[in-house]
């Protein structure tokens, strides 16, 4: 599914350099649950980023089965997210002004699905996650869950291969991160896709099959968890100007 | 997806919608306004111009008097030829005189058919422009001899009166150009070709009501006595038509001393586009001693309110529209760039879920579009309310110029009297009231519609291209 090769990845901040991810070398099968752990500012949220297409690799090289992320333009990415990767965030990212329905709509808009069936699958996609009744609620009318849920179905309507998730259960309570953690799990499995998690909660990391360790841009040894990993790793050092 | 989004994002913004839609639409109205005020002030000055020039006339060609050259010629007063005479110790005068009028230099007729052959004229037409003065009274025997020298009653124990009216020699075999196309036929007949050289007239009606003078009547032109043809009444918003009285240009030359002279060309282009090329030529064809004018030419004459408003419509206005509408745009710029920084996260959330930049800055380009549109409308609306306003008051103009002056001066009433006070004094200025009629045409919609499209594709432009330069991750990286 994955191959990066000496991934570095460095941006401005400022007037500074980051260096955000260091010679990073791994590989993530297909359907496989990863999660990625690791101290705030160890360079997780941009991994995920060039996982997501929603970046591209100062150096180095991000294989999404065949095609090298960092050798495609703009236009090339956007159909790559598209069509293939489904994203769940932390702070949910719903649309405030479109309803629950409309909101997952979105995510069909750039594959010109027609109105018709574009309404029905979005429709499906909320009922999956058990919100059917709230397809004309704006977001401000939903629970911190419900939105998270309204996100997932976003991320699932377009049937990616991968699922990204950047925190997904750390704006929510206990019981409501249970309940997200066993739908993305649910979704895992009866889906058959790729599902990498970043997350700090090691309770949430623990339903992985593979822990990845980020440590100031580097990864560290893997922890199996559930299942065998398959991951390979560098360790290099996070460098600031 | 694209309507349902833009839909609910202005519905969301009413406040900004409503101030971006309110400030194109004050600045759009403004423009509405001020072009159809443009408009009506030019329809205004043509019509002050048209009881002088006629309609259909372009370009007229006039020589001013210098010091070198001073007008004058042509007949002087005759005292005592009219049958005056010594009566105890006063004598009775009476004198009358056909001259050009004053300010005028005719020249010779010849230049009509130079006028004729340069390209892009269609038409002209030669006219001698003439004020026939008639001196009646009685003065003490011993100031005797001499000429008259002012108007109203003689102190000294002389009573006299002067009485002046202005004359129009024309070509009435010519091509119908000119004074008399704002003149339409009441009583009698016209001239026309065959009255060549014979001693006949055409009165102005306001001219002849006041004097008694009717069809088949006769009214004395520079000593001789005309036979009354016919009476025109001025289609112009003037009232008055061109002249007091028409004659055939070859009588009017004669009598006035002036043969083979005109004193104005009528031209009429082949089209509009024409004239500024015409003007030029015929400046060029005859000589920087004559002046060349268009009917733009001659607007900038008119003074008065009209000429106030003309001013306010070229300058003020346009200028005000321009800032407002500039104000309107920078407000609706910084508007929509401020609102794509508050949509950071927004807009960096729907390219991580494969929008393109093209749908992104699409969709912010619509929503500066739709807005800029409500402008246009409000705009449009409120300047048919502002123009029908006006058109409701209808307020009244003055229109004041030498042009105008050339004509009231031939009528009497305009200064009270005769005219040769006005005449004398060389002044040339009077008025004429018109009424102000704002016209709203397509083309202005048209304009109003293409601005309120300009100032949303402009802030759409710069929205856009702010959304466009977002890189998703950058945009999600302060929530990561």
């Amino acid at each position: 599914m994955y191959t990066l090769t000496n991934v570095t990845k460095t941006y401005r901040q400022g007037s500074r350099t980051v260096q955000a991810l260091t010679e990073v070398t791994l590989q993530i099968s297909g359907r496989e649950f990863v999660a990625v752990q690791g101290q705030t500012g160890g360079g997780k949220s941009t991994l995920l980023q060039l996982l997501g297409a929603l970046d591209t690799p100062t150096s180095g090289s991000v294989l999404l089965g065949d095609e090298d992320l960092g050798r495609l333009g703009d236009a090339r990415l956007g159909e790559v997210r598209a069509s293939q990767i489904g994203f769940v965030f932390q702070s949910f990212n719903l649309i405030p002004t479109l309803t629950a329905l409309e909101n997952v709509e979105t995510a069909l808009a750039p594959l010109r699905v027609p109105a018709a069936s574009r309404r029905d699958r979005a429709m499906a996609a909320l009922e999956s996650v058990g919100l059917g009744d709230r397809a004309t609620h704006l977001p401000s009318e939903l629970s911190g869950g419900q939105q998270q849920r309204v996100a997932i179905a976003r991320a699932l309507v377009k049937e990616p291969t991968v699922l990204l998730a950047d925190e997904p259960t750390g704006a929510l309570d206990e019981d409501t991160r249970d309940d997200i953690i066993e739908l993305l799990e649910t979704v895992w499995r009866d889906r058959a896709l790729t599902l990498i998690v970043v997350t700090h909660d090691s309770w949430v990391a623990a339903r992985a099959q593979r822990r990845l360790n980020l440590r100031a841009g580097r990864l560290t040894e893997p922890t199996p968890t559930r299942s065998e990993p398959t991951a390979t790793t560098t360790t290099t050092t996070q460098t600031e100007e | 997806m694209f309507w349902t989004y833009l839909g609910r994002e202005l519905g969301n913004r009413r406040r900004q919608t409503a101030i971006i839609a309110i400030g194109i639409g004050i600045g759009i109205a403004l423009v509405i306004v001020v072009n159809a005020a443009a408009a009506g002030v030019r329809v205004a000055q043509a019509t002050a111009l048209q009881s002088v020039y006629g309609v259909g006339t372009d370009i007229t060609v006039t020589k001013a008097v210098t010091a070198a050259a001073p007008n004058g010629g042509g007949q002087q007063f005759r005292f005592g030829a009219g049958g005056g005479g010594r009566r105890s110790r006063t004598r009775a005068l009476n004198g009358s005189a056909l001259r050009p009028v004053r300010g005028a230099a005719p020249f010779a007729v010849s230049s009509v058919a130079a006028v004729q052959h340069t390209a892009g004229v269609k038409a002209a037409t030669g006219a001698l422009d003439l004020r026939n003065v008639a001196f009646t009274g009685q003065v003490p025997a011993q100031q005797g001899q001499g000429s008259a020298g002012g108007s109203g009653a003689g102190g000294g124990g002389s009573a006299f009166g002067v009485d002046s009216f202005s004359v129009l020699g024309y070509d009435a075999g010519g091509p119908a150009i000119g004074p008399l196309t704002a003149a339409a036929l009441t009583k009698g007949r016209a001239l026309d070709a065959s009255d060549g050289g014979m001693d006949v007239a055409v009165l102005d009606s306001s001219y002849a009501t006041s004097t008694g003078k009717a069809v088949g009547g006769s009214i004395s032109i520079g000593g001789k006595s005309f036979t009354i043809v016919g009476i025109v009444t001025s289609t112009a918003a003037t009232g008055s038509s061109a002249a007091d009285a028409y004659i055939p240009l070859d009588t009017a030359q004669t009598l006035a001393g002036q043969s083979g002279k005109v004193s104005d060309i009528y031209v009429q282009a082949t089209s509009a586009a024409q004239i500024p090329a015409v003007k030029t030529a015929l400046q060029t064809a005859l000589g920087p001693s004559v002046t060349v004018n268009t009917e733009a030419d001659l607007a900038s004459t008119v003074t008065g309110s009209l000429g106030t408003a003309a001013s306010l419509a070229d300058s003020l206005g346009l200028w005000l529209s321009v800032l407002v509408l500039a104000a309107a745009f920078l407000i609706a710029v910084l508007f929509t760039v401020a609102g794509v920084t508050r949509r950071t996260r927004e807009l960096g959330t729907l390219k991580a879920v494969g929008w393109s930049n093209r749908r992104i800055v699409g969709q912010i380009a619509g929503e500066s579009l739709v807005q800029g549109l409500i402008g246009g409308a409000l705009g449009i609306l409120l300047g048919i309310a502002a123009i029908s306003a006006v058109n409701l008051i209808h307020p009244t103009l003055t229109a004041r110029t030498v042009a105008v002056a050339r004509a009231a001066g031939r009528i009497r009433g305009a200064g009270g009297g005769g005219g040769l006070g006005r005449s004398a004094s060389g002044a040339g200025h009077a008025a004429a009231q018109i009424a102000l009629s704002l016209p709203l045409s397509g083309t202005v919609i048209a304009l109003a519609v293409a601005l309120a499209v300009l100032g949303g594709l402009i802030a759409g432009a710069f929205g856009g291209w702010r959304a466009a330069r977002l890189r998703p991750a950058a945009a999600l990286r302060a929530i990561a």
